[in-house]
């Protein structure tokens, strides 16, 4: 008996020292973790898709939270009008989780770019939504009352041959980005409108 | 005293080097070597962690219950493993991103186990972090070389500068995983050789 309670003390204390210590290191890490990931896997995106802007959308961004989630949205100014934003949706891909950085502008609902940012595709395949622009290219334009899906699924897209899973994930992201704008999109123009102040 | 120190940290560097002698941690030392720069990372990881979960179980050697000691020990390894994953997500973000699932993967790390139960949990904390330094120190040796004789044959780089000029014809197959078990047969022969005189 003596045992039994001394085995479940001290895993118990050593499970409570562990909590702590990573819950210390997580809350100390967790700004610098964050700049990491926008200097590595956004701000490439978000340079590609608002080439040309006059700003620098990494430091004009704001969070809104949207259901349990918090979207950060990046504003793009031309002539130091901010009229684009962009942000990240997420779709499944062949090999996992696909991050896709789409780019809207704000005055005539078109989509300015979209462009991949993290994924686990098989290279040379599904990797291409990410090295190949011709594939990307086919969404920029589009307004958000188009469908947003592959030709076979009945949408305006091509899918890259040998890559449909890839193709489709894409789509996904790309149709989740246009529900989250529609949806948010008061809210966006409201925190936009306050940049511009 | 400082003699037997010295000999448990210079065991791990030859007589009991991890990958080649005691012929452990196989795993990284076949995915994560298609660089040196990757192998070195890994490696130092590593180290950290055998160094700490050493140091904390050889302090805790008279309080773990021997019937849970097992379940102790992963909990002490996967709070450093977490610790040095934060922290390279923080400070080394492009080196996180390549070595991926491997650093979690340290967690069950054969090295990191076998040491806590072979030596920290019979000795003392300043002889188990020798122990923990050594092992580390020759665990990242063993990466780097595997690293270093892939990649200069395999890509024709080390470090990234190209090390046969341009005319050499990179031998791919040893970027490959059958690649990394002939280098890693080749160099365990090499040693077997020179320990036999």
């Amino acid at each position: 008996m003596r045992e039994m309670i001394k085995m479940v003390v001290v895993l118990t204390v050593l499970s409570a020292f562990s909590g702590g210590l990573l819950a210390s290191v997580r809350t100390g890490t967790k700004d610098k973790i964050e700049q990491q990931v926008l200097k590595f896997q956004k701000a490439p995106a978000i340079k590609q898709i608002l080439s040309d802007v006059s700003n620098d959308p990494l430091q004009d961004r704001f969070k809104i939270m949207d259901k349990e989630q918090e979207l950060t949205f990046f504003v793009g100014k031309h002539d130091g009008k901010p009229d684009a934003v962009t942000f990240e949706t997420a779709g499944k891909g062949f090999g996992g989780d696909l991050g896709l950085m789409v780019g809207i502008n704000i005055e005539s609902d078109a989509i300015i770019g979209v462009c991949v940012t993290t994924h686990s595709e098989t290279p040379g395949i599904g990797s291409r939504a990410k090295d190949d622009p011709k594939f990307a290219a086919q969404f920029a334009g589009m307004t958000m009352d188009k469908n947003f899906a592959t030709k076979k699924d009945g949408g305006d897209i091509d899918a890259m041959s040998g890559a449909t899973v890839t193709s489709k994930g894409v789509c996904v992201a790309a149709q989740q980005a246009q529900d989250i704008y529609t949806r948010l999109k008061p809210e966006i123009q409201k925190q936009i409108a306050q940049m511009a102040n | 005293m400082a003699q037997s120190i010295l000999k448990e940290f210079n065991k791990g560097l030859w007589e009991q080097v991890p990958p080649f002698r005691l012929v452990l941690g196989l795993c990284p030392i076949l995915a994560v070597t298609k660089s040196v720069e990757n192998a070195v990372g890994m490696g130092l990881a590593s180290t950290f962690v055998f160094v700490f979960s050493n140091l904390l179980v050889a302090m805790l050697r008279n309080i773990i219950p021997s019937k849970v000691r097992i379940a102790a020990y992963i909990i002490i390894i996967a709070t450093f493993v977490t610790v040095v994953e934060l922290v390279m997500q923080a400070y080394t973000y492009p080196l996180f991103l390549k070595l991926g699932i491997f650093i979690p993967l340290i967690v069950v790390n054969c090295i990191a186990l076998g040491r806590a139960e072979a030596f920290a949990s019979k000795n003392p904390p300043l002889a188990s972090v020798a122990d923990g330094l050594g092992m580390g120190i020759g665990y990242t040796i063993s990466l780097a070389v595997v690293g270093a004789l892939r990649e200069s044959l395999g890509n024709g780089t080390l470090l990234g500068h190209t090390v046969f000029g341009p005319d050499f014809l990179p031998f791919r197959f040893m970027l490959e995983a059958p690649g990394a078990f002939v280098c890693l047969g080749l160099v365990l022969c090499v040693m077997n050789l020179i320990g036999k005189k």
